[in-house]
């Protein structure tokens, strides 16, 4: 009874999250423009998308920029994650309370903010600007995952390494990277999701030519009819979806087998409250 | 010149953070020699394994290899290695690539790497692990492959901190006897940090007690056992009574409210001594007027023995009798005259605070 | 000595943060603490009215005689002076800025009520359903949130989908779009997710042997929530207020989205001062700057009523 009461409310909050989700998706392959009335079935929509140059390129700007602005923010911040570790307390409070800014300052600031920083440098705005501001957004969140990696490391790893006859930049290439690298990769990934994903801060610091796609899906919607955008959206979340099955199941297969089966146990053990 | 004295340490200090934690240490260590740094938490001895094996340079005095001076020379180009308190395993790496790990630095061809590594694998019984990966191995079988690892380099010098530590005590006792065999197959210098005094005992054959940053007392385990130099190895390296006397002169002390006949002497007259008479040197008697009589107060069966303790006076004895009197009888306490250790005083009260602290950890260790 | 080399390898990012997080925010203060004003060559101030006469009358002489463009020189110069105006103004949008806030304040506690009893139950899930839930929690947050707020236009338009739901029923349509209600919808719809996580990771560490603990101990399922579970999640609950209070406040998006414009939020009013009509930077930062003090303090409260957070913060 219980049981079926908690399934029913969370089965409610996922209708919640899905429905305009399914909405969206019901409307890409509707054959009338209208939002509301459904007169058959056509893939017209999808057809026009793919015609559609100003979606087309601000996709391709969208994904040119988050990949420079991550593989930056990679560097950036991984190196940065190294130096706050062997910093002194007070310092590294002090660096790591900074790398909080840009996450905890509303967008719409922290994009205001760096408009009126270009325009004073004058730089214009366009790619560079938003590849600028792209990093500085994303930096925090690999710092923020390569910190616990780096902590995480047993301290005698690398004088392990030093021991058995690297040299300090080889220890650390051989040794400390190695150990980092899961933290390296989603701050990565993270970075690049949020780089694609970013509307406010691109909105003030993109130039005429730079739009990238939430940009555009932006003036589209001001526009009101706008169906391409439904077929648009239908088309991300598959791919997001697929991409969200392939890496939970490549996680989970990276778990070795006994290790799956200890926290199978674990878990059994625990019992369902 | 004792050309035998593979690494010297002379006059080593170090401070971390203004605080001494090794004062002026002096220390030979001899080519073959099972060498164990004992001594409670912060005494010091994992800074000297660390300063040999070249992660923390001395503040002063001279590290010397072979004669050598090599204070600065940096941990990859010293000739030790080190069996780390945590193993340190690469977990990124499996067994064999571990082990392969100095091997592949020195860019040895594959089939030398493949040599080797299946020897020392060999050696620390792990034929067989090689593609295992290093996270799914038992303590035990990573203690083994951080041994391998550190052993593949021939080291003329394995350095081991606290390596045991995490293990289990049955595991503990076989690898106590294990590495010890490896030690005297290979014919190579170890030092071996421990702060369990049986450990040390059991496979050294030199151990330096340490305490307060200063080394105590270097001696073989007999020595260090049978003729404690000061009240804190006493303590440290057994249970044992030590109560306060009086060295009225050679081979005569006073102590619990009487004289007493020893086998000591070359004190001063009426100098200040503390009396060392360890648990199981002392045989209950029936009372009488030529021993220390005294109350039980409680007795504690331990196994082997029973520990009993009894008032005497305002002494409370410690006494290890495979023989259990009643609680609340009056026993007499005897001993015989070599079973009397008679030590200077410690000059500073920091080393009775270490005792003091040392004692709360043993009461700590009793249940 | 190689802890030293090391510590060198922040350089380059304290550099990065300096130039485009401190300058940029520092900017924000400076301009929300200046104007342009007009004066004269001697440096005297003018009045508006004043300057403007003068430039009517300079520019009808320039005509007049044909000067060219490059050789007019006008008597009257723009120049930066300091001025509390910006910050006196923000005043006047007062009712603005605190419909902002309570908009948010109801999304954030409507956000809590809907995610604390679902993040409990997915944290008492098996392992491998742990998983998979939150991944569906987490997947409707990887679509662009413009595409997920412009669904909602769609469901709650006057002839949208929920209207027609009702009209089979005889009832509605209701007005739904362009309504505070709408915008609020929108917020706890988009930052749902923000809640639930943290809620989340706080309470899949709570074991289930605290909780049979307490029911040994007599408590009923009430008080083991009461007493145990809610504690213990104090850390999620913080930061899931910080993390769905934030971007509410601040958002301007939804509100033109779901508002229709008769709801403006702050982030609307800031928006409008720098891309918008009333281009105005200066108050605009000055809007900015408050929106900020505001939400440094709200995150120095919560931080107070959890020190374990902080300490995470930290390091």
């Amino acid at each position: 009874m219980r049981k079926l009461a908690n399934r029913f409310y969370m089965g409610l909050v996922f209708l919640f999250l899905y429905i305009p989700i399914f909405v969206l998706i019901a409307n890409s392959f509707n054959a009338s423009k209208s939002r509301t009335v459904w007169t058959g079935f056509t893939f017209d929509w999808y057809r026009k998308l793919f015609h559609n140059e100003t979606i087309l390129k601000s996709l391709l700007n969208t994904l040119i920029i988050a990949l420079i602005a991550s593989v930056l923010a990679t560097l950036l911040g991984t190196l940065a994650a190294i130096g706050i570790y062997n910093m002194k307390k007070f310092t590294r409070n002090l660096v790591i309370n900074i790398t909080y800014l840009p996450i905890i300052n509303p967008e719409i600031v922290t994009g205001v903010s760096l408009m009126l920083l270009f325009v004073a440098l004058k730089i214009e705005l366009g790619y560079v600007t938003l590849i600028l501001a792209h990093v500085t957004f994303c930096v925090p969140y690999v710092i923020l995952n390569v910190l616990p990696k780096l902590r995480q490391m047993d301290n005698n790893l690398y004088e392990a390494a030093l021991d058995l006859g690297c040299t300090p930049p080889m220890a650390f290439r051989k040794v400390v990277i190695p150990e980092i690298m899961p933290g390296i990769m989603t701050g990565f990934l993270m970075s690049i999701t949020y780089s694609i994903d970013d509307f406010v801060i691109s909105y003030f610091t993109h130039g005429a030519t730079s739009q990238t796609l939430p940009i555009t899906i932006f003036s589209m919607t001001r526009r009101k009819v706008s169906p391409e955008v439904n077929a648009l959206s239908a088309l991300l979340f598959v791919a997001i979806l697929v991409i969200m099955i392939i890496m939970n199941v490549s996680e989970m297969r990276k778990l070795p087998s006994d290790q799956r089966r200890r926290a199978a146990k674990a878990e059994k053990k625990g019992g369902r409250a | 010149m004792d050309k035998n004295k593979i690494i010297e340490l002379k006059g080593i200090s170090k401070a971390f953070n203004g605080e001494q934690v090794l004062k002026s240490v002096d220390l030979d260590i001899h080519d073959k020699e099972f060498v164990t740094f004992l001594g409670p938490s912060g005494c010091g001895k994992t800074t000297t394994l660390r300063i040999i094996g070249g992660f923390v340079t001395p503040d002063s005095g001279e590290v010397l290899f072979n004669g050598k001076k090599v204070n600065h020379v940096p941990p990859y180009k010293r000739p030790v290695n080190t069996v780390f308190q945590k193993y340190a395993l690469f977990p990124h790496l499996n067994v064999y690539e571990n082990v392969a790990f100095g091997l592949r630095l020195k860019k040895m061809k594959e089939t030398e790497i493949a040599a080797k590594v299946a020897e020392m694998l060999d050696l620390v019984n792990l034929r067989g692990y090689e593609k295992r990966s290093v996270t799914l191995l038992s303590g035990g079988q990573q203690q083994r492959v951080a041994i391998a690892r550190a052993l593949c380099n021939e080291p003329k010098v394995l350095l081991l901190d606290e390596p045991l530590g995490a293990l289990d005590l049955q595991l503990r006792k076989e690898m106590q006897i294990e590495l010890k065999k490896i030690q005297q197959r290979l014919e190579i210098t170890f030092i071996y940090v421990t702060h369990d005094q049986e450990e040390a005992l059991t496979m050294s054959d030199t151990v330096v007690v340490m305490n307060g940053g200063e080394i105590q007392q270097i001696g073989t385990p007999q020595d260090i056992y049978n003729e404690p130099i000061n009240a804190f190895v006493a303590k440290f390296i057994g249970e044992s009574n030590i109560l306060p006397g009086i060295m009225h002169e050679d081979y005569k002390v006073e102590f619990a409210g009487d004289n007493f006949v020893c086998v000591d002497k070359g004190f001063r007259p009426l100098e200040p001594v503390d009396v060392v008479i360890r648990p199981e040197d002392i045989t209950i008697c029936p009372p009488s007027d030529t021993v220390i009589n005294g109350l039980v107060e409680s007795v504690i069966f331990k196994g082997v023995h029973y520990e009993i303790m009894v008032r005497a006076y305002s002494d409370l004895w410690k006494i290890h009798s495979t023989k259990a009197p009643e609680v609340g009888s009056v026993v007499g306490i005897d001993f015989t005259p070599e079973d009397i250790h008679i030590m200077r005083k410690m000059e500073n009260s920091e080393d009775y605070a270490a005792l003091d602290h040392l004692n709360g950890e043993e009461a700590g260790t009793i249940d | 000595m190689t802890k030293l080399r090391s510590r060198l390898a922040a350089g380059p990012y304290m550099a990065w943060m300096i130039i485009f997080m401190i300058v940029p925010l520092l900017l924000i203060a400076v301009f929300a603490f200046t104007t342009t004003a007009p004066f004269d060559r001697d440096g005297n101030r003018l009045e508006e009215e004043e300057a403007a006469l003068i430039m009517e009358e300079e520019l009808a002489e320039w005509e007049e005689n044909e000067v060219p463009l490059e050789e007019r020189e006008s008597a009257v110069v723009e120049k930066t002076v300091f001025t509390v105006q910006n910050i006196l103004e923000v005043n006047k949008y007062m009712p603005t800025m605190l419909n902002s806030i309570w908009m948010a304040l109801v999304a954030t506690v409507i956000c809590l009520v809907i995610a604390y009893p679902l993040a409990f139950m997915i944290s008492r899930m098996h392992f491998v359903s742990q998983k998979m839930m939150l991944m569906l929690v987490m997947l409707p947050m990887w679509m662009n949130f413009l595409l997920r707020t412009y669904a909602w236009m769609t469901l709650l338009e006057r002839n949208g989908l929920i209207n027609r739901f009702f009209g089979l029923f005889g009832m509605g349509p209701f007005e739904m779009i362009n309504t505070q209600g709408a915008v609020i919808l929108g917020m706890i719809y988009n930052y749902l997710p923000f809640m639930i996580l943290p809620l989340y990771s706080v309470m899949t560490k709570i074991d289930n042997t605290t909780i049979e603990a307490a029911q040994d101990l007599g408590a009923s399922r009430l008080s083991v929530m009461l007493r145990v579970v809610v504690p213990l999640s104090v850390p999620g609950i913080t930061s899931g207020i910080t993390a769905v209070f934030i971007p509410s406040v601040s958002t301007g998006i939804i509100s033109r989205m779901l508002g229709g414009g008769t709801n403006m939020l702050i982030g609307d009013l800031i928006d409008l001062q720098f891309l918008g009509n009333a281009y105005n930077p200066n108050l605009g930062s000055a809007i900015s700057l408050v929106l900020m003090v505001f939400i440094l303090l709200c995150m120095s409260i919560t931080n107070a009523f959890d020190e374990d957070k902080e300490g995470g913060m930290l390091l």
